[in-house]
């Protein structure tokens, strides 16, 4: 009985729950959801393509812990930013045109124009939340609402195409590895900030700010400086989310890259157990969290529900398990058994 | 006594009416730039003006419902989606069921009151984030409007078309056209209910004790239950009251576009809270002004209006002026919050 008391109050047992529940209804109704097929060395699934897919998601939900964790509030530009980037980046490489077969200016160049245009959206965003304090979402709203059409200016309103194998590298698989490229970038993105949290001081500094800025700013934490720099962190995540999911279709698609991607990512934040309030984090809940919502997407496809008719389920599962985790909810269950076994006891006295 | 008054008034203007002067300064002087601007093409007609209101009336009503949540301190990005599951039910019900178009309009206000009870007991009674349940809300609606039909549905239904295409003449404002004949500037329904409406919530907000109440929630939290105000039912409350309002906004919605299809009113819930950034609603809560919310709605019909007239800039140029007039609001709203901070210190 201890033991499971133990395991129920671990942080993490109601996301990994979730995630279990969600593949636990596949077992049921796709048997073969976990049947995985080697070709060519690589390996096949509706396993892996939940691996795959979630990638972007999980590297946005990285950046989105640490910004919900330091301000309190959500960034809901992301997905914009995923589009300029992935704009900017296919224009430097076809250098203008609308579809080329060959890079026009150098790989890295590109890149590089990406990821600073990525950590240049992440400081416009930080400056408005950090320096002139304004509410999160309001700030980013901003950039939520213009974003697209800034994508479209840098793309003239076309869909650039950049036809090179080179660059369909990052979103689909080379060979030699079992599995996608996507996944391994997810990956590395989660071990690099796992270890910049856990080796430096900053994770501390993230949430001693975001349970009380002022307190922390009176015992000398910089408070809005690491507001700023989880915010320029969020912005360099969103680009490489823009990159990896450029490259999976090697195009920038200004309207549809990224799109309504911010939302998941906030809801992998809140599904991994992280308060949106701000405060202590959990960067593998929020992992955990993004998988599970590419689990459940992959599910609904699998048991052939029409695109369009997913969202209804996901928001069915998304309430049940916010509700779950609500503090009052758990109130009264506790009320509720407290009463049990406070009649329990009688009965052994 | 002059004097006493004049401070008074000066009083009375504090940050936040301040904001909302130049909201409204803002679009006259966009108008009047566009009438300058643009009145060979006839920008400056009677017309014109009223078609800002023609083509906005939902967008008023759901704004004016967005402010009353955004003053509780919530959010809810739900509206959009509302919207469409709005029209596509009143199409699918006039269409597909044979049921005639007053009981269809009465089932989607019910439907909105449901959809707002439920997620205002979530967000009110169960102390989840309003922007978690309210994105939901949002996936659910626009998945069931998937549900109902994939396929657009337009409406034939004669009753609901003569509402649509039932025209308010102005006795006054005409012009003479071509051959001659005098033509008035006119207005349908759906402008009136939404003046109405948005009066009625002002009246409510102003004068009422539950519109007391809400600024009192959003103001601060602690003190109206510390001052014995129900905080939970007055969320609910306000969440309800945003719903419905997005119920009876997505039926002036259906009169404009006389269909339902799944993509319909895609993105409409940021144009709302834009508006009612634009018209000087805190998302801290407790401040703001349903007149001001008309304001932003008026400020966007007039961009899009520009970006019509002028005829060579593509639609999106919309979003990015959108978001240059959401920084300048939002930046000047700060400095006047920090303004205030350091006259209180």
């Amino acid at each position: 009985m201890n033991k499971l008391k133990k395991l129920t109050t671990y942080r993490l047992f109601l996301p990994i729950l979730c995630l279990v529940l969600v593949l636990l209804v596949n077992l049921i109704t796709t048997p073969d959801f976990f049947a995985i097929s080697v070709r060519d060395g690589m390996l096949y699934g509706y396993i892996i393509d939940v691996i795959n897919r979630a990638s972007e998601l999980v590297i946005l939900a990285v950046g989105m812990t640490l910004m919900v964790a330091a301000s309190g509030g959500t960034d809901i530009s992301v997905g914009a930013v995923m589009a300029v980037v992935a704009g900017v980046v296919c224009n430097v490489l076809a250098g203008g045109e609308q579809s080329v077969t060959q890079y026009n200016n150098p790989y890295i160049l590109g890149i590089l124009a990406g990821i600073a245009v990525a950590v240049i959206c992440g400081c416009f965003n930080g400056f408005l939340v950090a320096k002139l304090k304004i509410q999160p979402m309001i700030a980013t709203l901003i950039l939520f609402t213009a974003g697209r059409g800034i994508a479209q200016l840098v793309t003239n309103g076309q869909i650039t195409y950049v036809r090179v194998d080179h660059y369909k590298v990052l979103g689909s698989s080379i060979k030699g590895l079992p599995l996608p490229v996507p996944f391994f970038m997810a990956i590395i993105v989660v071990i690099v900030t796992t270890l910049i949290l856990k080796k430096t001081a900053i994770g501390m500094y993230i949430e001693s700010v975001g349970i009380n800025a002022k307190a922390s700013r009176l015992v000398g934490l910089k408070s809005s400086k690491i507001i700023f720099l989880t915010y320029v962190f969020g912005g360099l995540m969103a680009g490489i989310a823009g990159l990896v999911a450029s490259s999976r279709i090697y195009s920038a698609d200004a309207n549809n890259i990224g799109l309504n991607m911010e939302l998941d990512a906030i809801l992998a934040v809140a599904l991994g157990g992280n308060s949106l309030g701000g405060g202590k984090f959990s960067l593998m809940g929020s992992v955990i969290g993004a998988y599970t919502i590419q689990a459940l997407t992959t599910t609904l496809y699998a048991m052939h529900v029409s695109s369009d008719q997913v969202p209804v389920y996901k928001a069915i599962v998304v309430v049940i398990i916010v509700s779950l985790q609500s503090p009052q909810l758990k109130k009264w269950f506790k009320k509720h058994s407290l009463g049990k076994k406070a009649v329990n006891g009688n009965e052994v006295a | 006594m002059s004097g006493s008054k004049a401070v008074k008034v000066k009083k009375k203007i504090d940050g936040n009416a301040f904001l909302l002067l130049i909201t409204i300064v803002l679009f006259f002087v966009m108008y009047i730039a566009g009438v300058v601007i643009f009145n060979e093409q006839g920008f400056g007609k009677v017309q014109n003006f009223l078609n800002l209101f023609i083509s906005n009336a939902g967008l008023i009503v759901i704004a004016a419902g967005m402010t009353v949540v955004m003053i509780t301190g919530g959010i809810d990005i739900s509206v959009g989606s509302v919207v469409a599951l709005t029209c596509m039910l009143l199409a699918w019900m006039m269409e597909l069921k044979g049921i005639g178009a007053v009981p269809a309009t009465l089932l989607v206000l019910v439907m909105g009151v449901v959809f707002g009870l439920v997620q205002g007991f979530l967000v009110a009674y169960l102390n989840i984030q309003p922007f978690i349940v309210t994105l939901a809300g949002m996936f659910f609606a626009r998945g069931m409007t998937a549900i109902v039909s994939t396929e657009m549905i337009s409406i034939s239904n004669e009753t609901f078309l003569s509402w649509a295409k039932f025209k308010i003449y102005f006795p006054f404002g005409g012009y003479l056209n071509r051959k001659g004949v005098m033509i008035y500037p006119y207005i349908y329904p759906s402008v009136v209910i939404a003046l109405i409406i948005l009066v009625l919530v002002f009246v409510m907000l102003k004068f009422t004790k539950f519109g007391r109440s809400i600024y009192a929630v959003g103001g601060n939290e602690q003190s109206a239950l510390m001052m014995g105000l129900n905080v939970r039912r007055t969320k609910l409350k306000a969440y309800v009251l945003s719903s419905t309002l997005c119920g009876l906004g997505g039926f002036l919605f259906c009169l404009n576009t006389c269909a339902g299809f799944v993509e319909q009113a895609k993105g409409l819930e940021m144009d709302a809270i834009a508006s009612s950034v634009i018209g000087g609603t805190l998302l801290t809560g407790g401040v703001g002004n349903v007149f001001g919310s008309l304001f932003g709605v008026l400020i966007k019909g007039t961009i899009e209006a520009f970006i019509t007239f002028q005829g060579t800039l593509s639609s999106w140029w919309t979003r990015i002026t959108i978001a240059a007039l959401l920084c300048f609001f939002i930046v000047l709203q700060s400095i006047f919050a920090a303004v205030k901070e350091k006259n209180k210190h």
